[in-house]
């Protein structure tokens, strides 16, 4: 059983009263609480503040490219898919830049966890607005307001059949917690949304703006149910609902590789006798 | 001039026929085309073929052209000896090219035109399968048939060929497939009469190989564990290889959304520990810059092919150019080392592919493999290809190397720059990459000192060793040549031809770079002086600004003293290349 410290990394860049922090603290106990240890475990991110993340931890690392968190997460798990692979990403990062990616990871249902800090703004260049920003929301490079629609990464999941589709609150650390270790535990591509308030560049969406809207979503609430699911993804504004939206038990798509069934690919090494066998076919 | 060129074509000897098949996209001119060349191949002949085609899927004009002979040949001539006509353009267009004497086959009722002349021979493809194969499907059999009866070759190997495609659809498809080549090859025999072609006797067989496919071959035999690309003409055929051998393998081909993933998914797989690789061609590669950059921060080990087509942006698409050498030189932002090797045939293709396995695992650094539509589409034979040179040296630090290891440093610094590869997951030890600037350990850092000392790391320590592994270019034909014929890449079986051709009459020889960057040296084949003691240097490139001779210059200071570049869209015959060094020559 791994112990908190264990876990104690570089000394966080962050701004002092970020999100970032209680996401940071959540996620280290949430690691004690399901076993993991930092040499089991590779968090991969992108750039943005979220993806600063894993340097803050102690853990395997491939701090990469903005948006790209998803492909080098898919590449590490097809090559080695007794690791736990988690990516960190912002909204910018992931739902922006990555776009692409994200839809695509989440059709190829590789068991990676990804978790994207949801801030509703980019902070690392300073107040821009994000593609979860609210329409009509004024920044400096936006003075007349947000046109785009917000972009809704609940629904866009549930759309796609995305494994597992939760979203939780940096101010609500219990809950939050559970949904770490549920995401975990579940075999799939699992993405967790995290509400986070931007003390230094989002002035709407602040800690008390959340805490006013997020409620749990109620005990007896199926997230078996697609439909159901994508009508609750809907919901947003006055009442935002946090918790498991979705779930279902696709096959991964590790396991569909027929020679990935008996061992990792890195466990595969070439049998020099059978290279001269190549040129057969070209006779 | 004229003259001159039709003099050193015909001291060609021996057996020497070049076959065109010309027809729209979807017509089997491919199928015909790699049919013939197999079994050609097969009876031991030399064979070398190259295929143009458009960028479309049915349609157009497309063309497979094959030369066979008694010895060794390793590029296209202008002159055709039999031309089959699939469609009239292909002899509207191809008509000038025959070889007197040379026969043009063609179908008149599918074709909708008669033609006279003894040149021609008209043979019903489509009714010969028809009536002895029971399917329109045939007509292809029927003709590839006919062209062996023309050669006055013998049919057991077509027929065998044509068992062992068929074998899974049953004996009476093998058996109405034979009977419609069978007429094809009667009909020719019968038909022909003016026919003055002979074949040899056969020999050994020979192997047949494509440059993509050596590519792939090559990164099999070198360990490739795990392949991402997205499709893209004309890079995909290595795909197309190594998906053929994903089972018996144990390879991971996957087809990424778009070029970003599939290069940052070879990094992720290369960071957990197999050996990796992308390809694409300009475009596609073009996607990929920041990753290639990643690989070069975070010292990543990777293979990226690159088949270059004519750009700018989408160019000619299905076509071949050797323009993305400076782009390539200089892709990625920031400063990074990198080796660059550019094969000149299918065999070296697949030793330059292992090399290039080898160094980025050595060195920690991204290494292409560079070549281009013509190389990638062109089959070459070869008596047999050694692979048991090809030794694969496994640089990582695996869980029992681990074991011992205390205080492991993903970054840390060494003599020769090069820092301890470890398997994350492997050992307790944590693996640490970034992509911004790091310490020894993997983490984020601002300062200037430590910033300073992994420069000097991945560049001024690593390159000079880097530098002492690439081999000089290769020098064929006269020792202390008067004429030098300078190139890259895929035009060495063109070179290799016309100094053959130009040998008796001159001192002339090629030198031949497949291995180009780091530039280089001259420690074990002195080249600058045979370069600088001869009177004519004539570079030889397929792009329109000489991106090699400006590389050479800027590396050597030797300037050539005339170049000849094509760049629209097409391999040099060797006629005309033959033609545009007498005309350099004055």
């Amino acid at each position: 059983m791994p112990l908190l410290d264990e876990y104690t990394g570089q000394v966080p860049a962050w701004c002092p009263g970020c999100g970032n922090f209680s996401i940071l603290k959540t996620f280290k106990a949430a690691l004690v609480d399901l076993g993991i240890e930092p040499h089991q475990l590779m968090v991969v991110s992108g750039i943005g503040q979220a993806a600063k993340f894993p340097h803050y931890i102690k853990c395997n690392t491939f701090n990469g490219l903005h948006g790209r968190a998803l492909p080098v997460a898919t590449g590490l798990r097809l090559a080695n898919h007794h690791l736990i692979v988690a990516a960190v990403t912002g909204d910018g990062d992931c739902y922006g830049e990555g776009g692409n990616h994200l839809v695509h990871a989440m059709r190829r249902n590789v068991n990676v966890k990804l978790f994207v800090h949801n801030n509703q703004v980019y902070g690392l260049t300073k107040g821009q607005a994000s593609p979860t920003t609210g329409e009509g929301t004024v920044t400096k490079n936006q003075p007349f307001g947000v046109f785009s629609e917000q972009l809704n990464p609940m629904a866009l999941a549930i759309a796609l059949d995305c494994s597992f589709v939760a979203r939780g609150f940096s101010g609500d650390q219990d809950h939050l917690k559970s949904l770490i270790q549920e995401a975990f535990n579940h075999k799939g591509f699992s993405l967790v949304d995290i509400l986070q308030p931007c003390i230094s560049f989002n002035k709407v969406n602040t800690f008390e703006w959340y805490r006013e809207r997020v409620y749990h979503m109620e005990a007896d609430y199926d997230p078996h149910d697609r439909v159901r699911a994508f009508e609750r993804a809907l919901e947003w504004g006055d009442k935002i609902p946090i918790g498991i939206f979705y779930r279902n038990s696709r096959l991964i798509y590790e396991e569909r590789f027929p020679m990935l069934r008996e061992s990792a690919l890195i466990r595969q090494d070439l049998d020099p006798g059978k290279v001269s066998g190549l040129l057969k076919e070209f006779y | 001039m004229a003259g001159e060129i039709r003099q050193d074509v015909c001291s060609l000897r021996g057996m020497d026929y070049s076959i065109k098949i010309g027809g729209e996209a979807g017509q089997g001119i491919q199928t015909v085309g790699d049919t013939l060349s197999r079994v050609f191949a097969r009876s031991g002949y030399h064979v070398f073929t190259h295929q143009d085609y458009e960028s479309r899927v049915r349609g157009g004009h497309n063309f497979y052209q094959v030369r066979v002979s008694d010895r060794p040949v390793s590029a296209s001539r202008s002159r055709i000896d039999i031309l089959v006509a699939f469609d009239k353009e292909s002899v509207d267009l191809h008509s000038v090219e025959l070889a007197d004497p040379g026969q043009i086959m063609y179908d008149s009722a599918t074709l909708g035109q008669q033609h006279d002349g003894p040149q021609f021979l008209d043979i019903p493809f489509t009714a010969l399968a028809v009536e002895h194969g029971g399917s329109r499907i045939m007509a292809n059999t029927v003709a590839t048939g006919a062209i062996l009866g023309m050669l006055g070759m013998e049919m057991d190997i077509f027929l065998h060929i044509i068992r062992e495609t068929f074998h899974k659809k049953g004996e009476e498809i093998i058996r109405q497939n034979a009977a419609a080549a069978l007429a094809g090859f009667d009909v020719a025999i019968k038909q022909c009469v003016t026919c003055s072609f002979s074949a040899t006797g056969r020999t050994e067989p020979k192997m047949l190989v494509a440059g993509v496919d050596a590519v792939g071959l090559g990164a099999v035999a070198s360990g490739c564990k795990f392949y991402a690309a997205y499709p893209m003409t004309p890079s995909t055929g290595v795909m197309n290889y190594l998906a053929g051998k994903e089972q018996e393998y144990g390879i991971v081909v996957e087809q990424a959304e778009d070029e970003i993933s599939a290069i940052n998914m070879a990094i992720g797989a290369s960071f957990a520990g197999v050996r990796s690789m992308t390809a694409s061609s300009g475009g596609g590669f073009a996607l990929m810059v920041e990753g290639l950059s990643l690989a070069g921060i975070t010292e990543t080990p990777i293979v990226i092919g690159l088949a270059q087509r004519p750009g700018p942006a989408t160019g000619l698409p299905t076509r071949t150019e050797q323009g993305e050498l400076q782009f390539l030189i200089s892709a990625g932002h920031g400063e990074f080392p990198r080796v660059i090797f550019a094969p000149g045939d299918p065999e070296q293709a697949v030793r330059l592919t292992h090399k290039a396995f080898d160094l980025a695992e050595k060195y920690q650094i991204p290494a292409f493999v560079v070549f281009d539509q013509y190389l990638g589409d062109s089959q070459w034979t070869y008596r047999q290809l050694d692979l048991n040179n090809l030794v694969n040296t496994d640089y990582r630090l695996r869980a029992d190397a681990l074991r011992d290891v205390t205080g492991y440093k993903r970054y840390a610094y060494t003599e020769g720059g090069v820092s301890p590869l470890a398997v994350p997951g492997d050992s307790r030890h944590l693996v640490v990459a970034d992509s911004d600037e790091h310490d020894e350990e993997g983490h984020i850092i601002e300062e200037a000192e430590t910033r300073n000392r992994m420069v000097s790391k991945r560049l001024y320590q690593k390159i000079p060793l880097i530098r002492r592994e690439i081999g000089p270019p290769l020098r064929y034909g006269d020792e202390v040549p008067d004429m030098v014929l300078i190139g890259w890449g895929s035009t060495y079986g063109l070179m290799k031809e016309a100094v053959d051709l130009l040998s008796g009459k001159m001192a002339v020889a090629m030198l031949h770079f497949s291995e180009l960057w780091p530039f280089p040296g001259t420690e074990t084949f002195d080249y600058m002086t045979l370069l600088r003691n001869a009177g004519k240097t004539i570079c030889i490139e397929q792009n329109a600004t000489g991106q090699f001779a400006r590389l050479m210059k800027a590396e050597t200071g030797f300037e050539v003293s005339a170049g000849i570049y094509k760049f629209d869209g097409r391999p040099f015959t060797l006629e005309e290349l033959l033609g545009e060094i007498h005309a350099a020559l004055g």
